[in-house]
């Protein structure tokens, strides 16, 4: 078979051909995964919760709603029930205040507002100095930089700030915003602790 | 406020050659004499703000009401060859001489990774998917931080050539690894905003 | 056979698109912060230049030479959409890893270059070869400067320590350690050639 040659017609027919069997191949592929797609998505979420809370047998992600906290933003709360009753909430919280970009933090409490545990799901911060905050804010054996089993107050900081929490060395913007997002999620902690409706 | 925080952040500290990693091509191909770098530089920020308008558009009103996100790459690009070759076009009538000066860099351009990259960026962005005009501006200083540390690299390399460079560094080695200590000198504006 | 088992090689090591030809640098510089992560995009941009390859050459003599370009810029945007998809589904973590740079495989001079100048004028199999040796080195090139730049940025190996962390120099791992790590690699390279010959 010969070369087709670039006349109008044959143009537009090839080109029309390639774009209809391209379109079919991707919506096919798109329908095969879209399933997939969605449940990794889910799954990733529930184990930052499951990490984060005590044990619980009820489905956080479905109860799931919104509390505004102060500065009038939003954030996600995950409520932890065990037969029915709240042992703990997750917050899906965030903070602009990073070395670069937005940090979001999985934070967990329970119903006394201890830090019960945290995941960090997405930063941009630097490697080997900000990218520490997963280890460092949880390791047991360095009291002045855990905040796991911390009984959270308002408006925690860190040393350089005259607060009690040790910061990552060389980071201290990092520890800062790591900081903000989890009084942010004490704050929607409080919010949610005050509506009684969620307490039963 | 915001503008300016944009402005500085895409221009210094997410430098989108230095610190994003993109554009390099023509970052390492077009920087052997600031006169192109300038006339790269130039071509470029119009490139990517006329694509940034348009894949935005088709964003908003075409792809996601039709839910036809998956086709985002594949109709990124064509709206961006095909506006290059536009751009070709109606400057070739419109005005010769400007032309003349961009003409030979606007080719190259739609396989700059940096232009797809914004466009795709600026669609998966909380805040930029949701405002033109914050889009628009993010796509503007990212492209005059891409046309800046172009000319400082071509700046630098002008001076490399009467450098007595050992014969294994000569060509890209040697640009590479004074990109890296430009990237370098760009990390210390990490922070400042 | 023999001429394809030459085709083969010739990508692997004597036009090796990255260390030789100098193609697609922008992956090869944004992804390379680990080991793995250098492998999973070669292996990604491979896939996509064999089907791409193979797909081009079969429909070489369908396509009028005067839409060739847009032509093969639409199925090779299929083909990396198709990757970005699986990818998502089937591997998240190097999804989120390697984030922007999969939709710009796109836009990665090797896959259009080789359509261009290999795959529209040979055979579909010397094509598929072609795609194999050529992502074979983009991969081993990536896998690489991945394995560098971790070794001496986090003292490990594919995640695998190798002396402690605290000595590693994290420079390696950001933008700079990448452009400096590439040179001295191309540096190497060029060395060798000329002691070749």
């Amino acid at each position: 078979m010969g070369k087709l040659k670039s006349s109008f017609k044959n143009m537009l027919l090839s080109l029309a051909f390639i774009s209809i069997v391209v379109a079919c191949l991707l919506a096919f592929v798109f329908k095969m995964t879209e399933e997939p797609i969605e449940k990794a998505k889910k799954q990733r979420q529930e184990n930052a919760i499951k990490e984060v809370v005590p044990d619980f047998n009820n489905n956080p992600a479905e109860e799931k709603f919104e509390v505004e906290i102060s500065d009038g933003s939003k954030l996600t709360v995950f409520p932890a029930k065990q037969d029915g009753k709240l042992v703990g909430i997750a917050v899906e919280t965030n903070t602009a205040k990073g070395f670069s970009g937005e940090i979001t933090v999985m934070a967990g409490f329970d119903i006394d507002g201890t830090v019960k545990n945290y995941a960090v799901l997405k930063h941009a911060e630097t490697p080997g100095l900000g990218a520490k905050m997963q280890e460092w804010f949880s390791d047991a054996s360095k009291p002045g930089q855990n905040v796991i089993n911390r009984k959270w107050n308002n408006g925690v900081k860190v040393k350089k700030d005259g607060g009690d929490i040790d910061a990552i060395t060389a980071a201290t913007i990092t520890s800062r915003a790591f900081v903000d997002a989890l009084n942010r999620a004490y704050e929607a902690y409080l919010k949610t602790m005050e509506n009684d409706s969620c307490k039963k | 406020m915001t503008y300016v925080l944009i402005f500085i952040s895409a221009v210094f500290i997410n430098n989108v050659v230095l610190s994003q990693i993109l554009g390099i091509c023509p970052f390492l191909g077009v920087s052997k004499k600031i006169d192109t770098a300038i006339g790269m530089g130039i071509s470029v920020t119009f490139v990517i703000a006329i694509a940034t308008l348009v894949t935005f558009l088709l964003m908003q009103y075409i792809l996601i009401p039709f839910n036809l996100k998956f086709m985002q790459t594949i109709s990124f690009i064509l709206v961006i060859a095909a506006l290059v070759q536009m751009v070709e076009i109606i400057l070739k009538k419109v005005s010769p001489s400007l032309y003349q000066s961009l003409g030979v860099f606007l080719p190259l351009i739609t396989t700059n990774c940096a232009v797809l990259g914004v466009a795709i960026l600026v669609t998966k962005d909380d805040i930029y998917s949701k405002s033109l005009l914050l889009s628009m501006v993010y796509a503007i200083s990212t492209a005059i931080g891409f046309a800046l540390a172009l000319i400082i690299f071509a700046g630098i390399r002008e001076h490399l050539n009467i450098m007595n460079v050992p014969k294994a560094f000569q060509g890209i080695p040697v640009a590479l690894i004074i990109a890296g200590i430009l990237a370098m000198i760009f990390m210390g504006f990490t922070g400042i905003v | 056979m023999n001429k394809n088992l030459n085709i083969l090689t010739n990508g692997i090591l004597k036009e090796n698109p990255v260390l030789v030809l100098l193609l697609g640098m922008c992956p090869t510089l944004g992804t390379t912060s680990s080991a793995i992560n250098g492998f999973g995009m070669g292996i990604a941009t491979a896939f996509v230049l064999v089907c791409s390859n193979l797909v081009i050459s079969l429909l070489k003599n369908l396509i009028p030479d005067k839409v060739r370009i847009p032509a093969f810029i639409v199925i090779i945007a299929s083909f990396v959409t198709v990757v970005e998809m699986i990818m998502q589904a089937y591997m998240p973590p190097l999804y989120e890893s390697l984030g922007l740079f999969i939709p710009l495989i796109v836009v990665n001079c090797i896959v259009l270059g080789r359509a261009e100048a290999f795959a529209s004028k040979n055979t579909p199999l010397s094509s598929t070869f072609d795609g194999i040796g050529m992502g074979a080195g983009f991969t081993l090139a990536l896998t690489i400067l991945g394995a560098v730049r971790e070794f001496l940025g986090t003292g490990k190996i594919f995640d695998f320590p190798v002396y402690p962390e605290d000595y590693g120099l994290i420079i390696f791992v950001l933008p700079p350690g990448a452009f400096i790590v590439l040179g001295f690699l191309i540096v190497i390279v060029n060395k060798l050639k000329t002691t070749k010959n």
